[in-house]
């Protein structure tokens, strides 16, 4: 604090006058401002009422029940319900964009799942023990940045039992499982097949999936393209983009692809954001690979649908699930024809009743269109199974209120075993891999299993695999 | 205060390691790596047995032409930019979307002619009417751009301008988000257009062809209405000295939205040259082709035409032509997932030699 002159007319300082600022110029200025003291006070009352809110826990109570299970001593404690609630299902999906047809179709059959609650499909949501379930979406926008903002809001928000998430493997790895996990959050996924999310060196203990490895559809893709019968090819090449879920199908088909005796001609990356990808393929023309393997998103897989046709003509080109889509027929046109896709085989539950009796159907009529993806089946199990878990370990208080143990639902989650999905049968390892016996189908162009796949859509080519058969 | 004399100075003598050109030498030295590099990458790579990874002369070829075909349109989007910052000296962060409104709009007319019949039928009048349209979107956005955001921040400091322009981008994005949705929509090709030609032996496909003869009209039509028309002679004298152009009786501010307009007329041209290439269009389009267009408008010249034509082929070329030629002769097994690295690289290296640009004075520029 400086002590020149005061301001002029006004007592000089000294010792016992401290001038601070000119009272004069804050004379009748603001009215209802001019009492700031008691401004100050409001403003700091309000800033800590919001500071608790934000930072209060429903995990409060002190409910030991039938589990033994004291809520407020355990890790991670539980989630309270009220009497009145609902359970709170949490869901990282993508829903717009792209890739929307892959998210959107998840959340669907979620929700034919809470409405299954009741035991039929009447478009009215059932009970689970006793109290409503609903449902909150965040969009993950299929990239780790959406990743990062939905497992943040989902994370934040204390009622949440579990989610049902995330469509892309980038959103997951490293970003919503990691924030979630951290909460004691459940993340259960019904299409993220990359490799490395069940890695033992990089698995988070809280993240599970039904959805399959793709070091099993890579190999199946490999053995495809090698099986003389089929592809006979002997020389590939592929391109990868800069997601966890390309790398990984990459790097399954490429070791494989190699071990049946093929040989890999070039091995590409490009920006899932570029859109000329002419000078790349030009590139991987001159080796004249048999097989062109390109398992990207939509968007990019589009172009090169439509690039290739011209500059590669001769190479046969595959795709996998994420371009399996019905914006790609409709975008690529008369070029998508004779590319083939890999995907989750739903025939084999195409045969089941419950698939073909009542759940597609139901989704018809709830959704008015055919399923837009394949992982519907999927996130409807991984749904199921923690429905299940959910029954298993939920403490029932005496006032009606429920308290969910968080650690006790993942080990539920995570000790499934012969569960009877739509998928198949789910038992869950240790890594988080809760889909055993993968079947995997190759499907040819314009007969995609998709909104606007024409002809016969059932695969060409299947094979079933479990992670010991492959690489 | 105590005395009033100067400060004294005393002259400091350096030594003989402080005298040298450091800078000089400096740029010496990573002048004659960077030129080793290149030539030791090249020939390796042109030396390279066809089963290690070679290229036939066929692949350098369709290389060079997919590298011009992009750099055309980089070069004509990367004129609007230099055009505005001659003027203004700003940069018209939002011309990437100007770009994306004309190739957005006029896909609804491009659609229906195609869903019609019309643009096989008449392609040449189809196409002359959606380029118009195009044309009429993107100057129409540039326009209310200059009037609504830039006008009454002519006087503001740089920064102001700049930041505006990047609210301005995200705003025109999401607006075309808004109301068209963020899926991709697929965009028609004539059959005309579609396929191969050849041209003095070397077949090029028939929408590269279109676009570099479209491009250099554009750019020739362009360098004379600047050098030849009163307009064009009024914009380089409010480019050289706003305020004594004014005194000279020029209307400064008809110019200035001169300006803006022929950069729309260019981006419109350019955005359906673009969408007829890629076949889709997307609300997210304008962004990359428009951070392409400022690095090759800043790599030849910001402020230039020559330069910004220039640094649009350059560019262009660089990424189609760049990582096969220089990086395979390295061993590097995936040469272009460093496409996007070894452009940028050669931006900071030209600007580390020429700071101006290709065709800049050779001096470094405030922006």
């Amino acid at each position: 604090m400086t002590r020149g002159n005061g301001p002029p007319g006004l007592a000089k300082p000294g010792w016992d006058v401290i001038v601070t600022l000119d009272p004069r110029g804050t004379e009748k200025k603001g009215g209802f401002m001019n009492h700031r003291s008691w401004l100050k006070a409001f403003a700091l009352v309000a800033v800590l009422s919001i500071v608790a809110a934000a930072c209060s826990n429903d995990t409060g109570g002190n409910n030991t029940g039938n589990g033994g299970v004291d809520c407020a001593t355990v890790e991670f404690g539980c989630v309270e319900v009220g009497a009145d609630e609902a359970i709170n299902l949490g869901a990282a999906q993508v829903i717009s964009g792209a890739d929307s047809t892959l998210g959107q179709d998840q959340v669907n059959a979620i929700n034919l799942a809470l409405d299954y609650l009741d035991g039929t499909f009447d478009q009215k949501n059932g009970t689970l023990l006793d109290h409503p379930v609903k449902l909150t979406v965040e969009d993950e926008l299929c990239s780790a940045e959406g990743g990062q903002t939905a497992g943040t809001a989902l994370a934040a928000d204390s009622s949440i039992v579990a989610v049902i998430g995330t469509s892309c493997s980038s959103a997951a790895l490293g970003v919503a499982d990691k924030l979630l996990g951290d909460k004691g959050i459940l993340l259960i996924s019904g299409s993220n097949t990359s490799p490395a999310l069940t890695d033992p060196k990089l698995h988070n203990p809280f993240y599970a999936r039904t959805a399959h490895n793709d070091r099993i559809q890579g190999a199946i893709v490999a053995e495809f393209a090698l099986d003389a019968g089929q592809l006979g090819a002997k020389t590939a090449a592929t391109i990868a983009d800069e997601s966890p879920y390309t790398q990984g199908l990459v790097g399954a088909f490429e070791a494989n692809f190699e071990a049946g005796g093929g040989t890999l001609t070039g091995s590409e990356q490009v920006n899932s954001e570029d859109t000329d990808f002419k000078p790349v393929l030009r590139s991987l023309a001159e080796q004249k690979p048999d097989v062109l393997y390109f398992p990207i998103f939509v968007a990019a897989c589009t172009l090169i649908i439509k690039q290739a046709a011209e500059i590669m003509p001769d190479t046969t080109l595959i795709v996998s699930d994420g371009c399996l889509s019905s914006d790609t027929l409709k975008n690529a046109g008369k070029a998508a024809d004779g590319v083939w896709a890999s995907s989750p085989d739903l025939s084999a539950f195409q045969t089941d009743e419950f698939y073909s009796g009542e759940f597609i159907p139901a989704y018809k009529a709830a959704f008015g269109s055919d399923p837009l993806s394949v992982f519907h089946a999927h996130a409807y199990d991984a749904t199921n199974v923690v429905f299940d878990a959910i029954k298993k370990v939920a403490i029932k208080n005496d006032d009606g209120s429920l308290s969910i143990p968080r650690q006790e639902l993942r080990d539920a989650v995570f000790a499934t075993s012969g569960y009877k999905g739509v998928t198949g049968t789910i038992t869950c390892l240790p890594t988080g891999d809760c889909a055993t016996d993968v079947k995997i189908g190759l499907f040819l162009a314009p007969g995609w299993p998709v909104e606007g796949g024409k002809g016969d859509t059932s695969a060409k080519y299947t094979d079933t695999k479990s992670l010991d058969d492959v690489l | 205060m105590a005395g009033t004399e100067a400060p004294r100075v005393e002259a400091v003598r350096l030594s003989r390691f402080e005298q040298l050109p450091w800078r000089r030498i400096i740029l010496v030295i990573l002048g004659i790596v960077v030129i080793g590099v290149v030539a030791v990458g090249a020939t390796r790579t042109l030396t390279l047995a066809k089963a290690d990874g070679g290229y036939s002369a066929g692949a350098w070829r369709d290389f060079v032409v997919q590298g011009a075909a992009q750099g055309a349109i980089f070069a004509m989007i990367a004129l609007g930019y230099s055009l505005v910052y001659g003027i203004l000296r700003m940069i018209n962060f939002a011309h990437g979307e100007v770009f994306m409104a004309g190739a957005f709009g006029s896909f609804f007319f491009a659609d229906a002619y195609e869903k019609s019949g019309f643009l096989d039928r008449d392609p040449i009048l189809a196409l002359a009417i959606i380029t118009a349209v195009a044309v009429g979107i993107s100057v129409g956005t540039a326009v209310l751009l200059e009037r609504l955001a830039y006008r009454p921040l002519r006087n503001a400091p740089r920064l102001v301008p700049l930041i505006t322009a990047i609210g301005a981008s995200l705003f025109l994005q999401n607006t075309f988000r808004g109301f068209f949705g963020p899926q991709p929509y697929g965009y028609p090709k004539p059959v005309v257009l579609a396929g191969n030609i050849t041209v003095l032996g070397v077949p090029v496909q028939r929408i590269q062809l279109l676009v570099l003869v479209v491009a250099v009209i554009c750019m020739t039509v362009l360098q004379w209405f600047v050098s030849t028309t009163t307009t064009g002679r009024s914009m380089r004298a409010v480019a050289q000295d706003r305020e004594i152009a004014s005194l000279m009786g020029i209307n400064v501010d008809r110019v200035i939205v001169i300006t803006f307009a022929i950069g729309g007329v260019l981006a419109g041209i350019a955005g359906v040259l673009y969408s007829l290439t890629f076949e889709q269009v997307q609300f997210t389009m304008g962004f990359r082709p428009g951070i392409a267009a400022f690095t090759s408008a800043v790599l030849g010249g910001i402020g230039s035409i020559g330069g910004a034509a220039l640094g649009g082929f350059v560019i262009g070329l660089l990424q189609a032509v760049g990582p096969p030629l220089i990086l395979t002769g390295f061993g590097i097994p995936s040469v272009f997932s460093l496409r996007d690295a070894f452009v940028f690289l050669v931006l900071v290296l030209v600007l580390v030699f020429r700071p101006g640009g290709l065709l800049g004075t050779g001096e470094a520029e405030k922006v």
